[in-house]
């Protein structure tokens, strides 16, 4: 349980990606759920920085001649956050495009009914 | 059900206004009753009448199937949280150096990358050298994102009917003559300020945090500001779709090719006749200046592409 308390980055990460899931599964409004999607992103990137952290260290940016490991936190947590941010801004500019696709077709962005006016039209 | 709920609506506790929030009922705006209970009776009426023209929560007849799939996804979700916080609670604490993620590589990395990249910033001289294919296809997925959406939006002949024609006619009339005095006069002070700014995080990402990314996206951001205060026509005079393609394109193929000059060389233990020059100047670092600003070139034009197209359906 004390281990919760110290990783509390990590606690408000894994509570940030709960929020987002239920949002994404729960939500019927589609622009709610790329909401939560990126609330998903958000958690992971958390999660991510705080794994590279350590204690009384420097920024990965090279002071004086000679560098010592010792002196720096990691840098490999920060290059796949971007990575991550990067991918995560292309899917949602993806997503909210086919959104609003639907939209001008079906004029709603409630996934149920345009599952049910596709149905319908399929029908027809 | 749906009478009770009408009969108890007003003396709501805020676990269920909470619940209703969840569903996305509409007569829940927000969490916090914002507006005097009176009002809110007046605006429930309309949305209801707009509930029993389309009845969503039936599907294929099947009312109990919403309960059950709710009640199926929070259980999921919980189960999802509690595993992850059993994994937290294994995992090593935080901001201890003997972190295992904390390992050769990281040693690697920052005890050498200054001899062996001239980046004075690790992550810059990591994501743009050691990992420089990595970037590479970054980059081409912003600008896959970007075709995606020009695809999807672009208001062209395929993409538009005669209604949506009309109405992107008349909105370029009231575009022409509505100029707003204030925002054109902010934005000449400040648009310069922004670009520069972005090209100095883009130029000093190997010594400095910043670097591509970001500076693209700050200067990105100073063409969102023009177009939104000079409007579509005149930003289209020197960002037209064209010019967007070509700037996009190329920045891409010079990425290319001086990754693969470096992969050439690098791979065959060739001389490369690229210097590293002295850490902590500009022109230092070899190609990752270069790289550097190709990925802010490709950044601003996404970010600003994305605005365009989003908007107005036009670049």
């Amino acid at each position: 349980m004390e281990n919760l308390l110290i990783n509390h980055y990590e606690v408000a990460a894994v509570i940030l990606f709960g929020i987002g899931f239920l949002n994404l599964l729960l939500q019927n409004n589609l622009v709610k759920k790329v909401i939560g999607f990126g609330i998903m992103d958000n958690a992971v990137y958390l999660f991510l920085a705080s794994q590279g952290y350590i204690e009384g260290r420097l920024a990965p940016i090279l002071v004086g001649e000679t560098a010592r490991a010792a002196d720096y936190i990691n840098p490999i947590p920060a290059g796949l956050v971007l990575t991550g941010i990067v991918v995560s801004v292309s899917v949602t500019a993806f997503s909210l495009a086919l959104i609003q696709r639907l939209y001008q077709k079906y004029k709603t962005v409630n996934f149920d009914e345009i599952v049910q006016l596709a149905r319908q039209k399929g029908d027809e | 059900m749906n009478k009770m709920a009408r009969v108890k609506k007003e003396k709501k506790t805020p676990w269920q206004r909470f619940c209703a929030w969840v569903n996305g009922d509409a007569q829940e705006k927000s969490l916090l009753p914002a507006e005097p209970p009176k009002l809110k009776k007046k605006k429930a009426v309309k949305p209801q009448q707009k509930k029993a023209a389309a009845p969503k929560k039936e599907w294929m007849g099947l009312t109990r199937f919403d309960h059950i799939y709710r009640v199926c996804a929070v259980f999921i979700g919980v189960v999802i949280v509690t595993v992850l916080m059993i994994t937290v609670v294994q995992l090593p604490l935080f901001g201890s150096p003997d972190n295992p993620a904390d390992n050769e590589v990281v040693e690697r990395y920052v005890e050498d990358g200054l001899k062996e990249t001239g980046a004075v910033n690790m992550v810059a001289g990591m994501i743009l050298d050691y990992r420089a294919f990595d970037t590479f296809g970054e980059s081409s997925v912003l600008f896959l994102a970007v075709t995606c959406v020009t695809m999807l939006l672009m208001r062209d002949r395929n993409n538009t009917d005669k209604d949506e024609d009309l109405l992107t006619a008349r909105e370029h009339i009231v575009e022409g003559h509505e100029e707003d005095i204030i925002l054109i006069q902010i934005a000449k002070l400040i648009i310069p300020c922004v670009l520069v700014y972005g090209i100095y995080v883009v130029l000093n990402g190997h010594l400095s945090p910043g670097g591509g990314f970001s500076g693209g996206t700050i200067m990105g951001s100073a063409l969102i500001l023009f177009a939104v205060s000079f409007g579509m026509i005149r930003m289209s005079r020197f960002f037209s779709y064209s010019t967007f393609r070509k700037i996009t394109s190329s920045a891409l193929m010079v990425y290319a090719a001086s990754k693969a000059y470096s992969f050439f060389t690098g791979a065959n233990h060739l001389e490369s006749h690229i210097p590293l020059g002295t850490p902590g100047a500009i022109l230092s670092s070899g190609l990752i200046l270069v790289l550097d600003i190709c990925v802010g070139i490709v950044v601003a034009c996404t970010m600003y592409g994305f605005y365009a197209l989003f908007t107005k359906g036009e670049l």
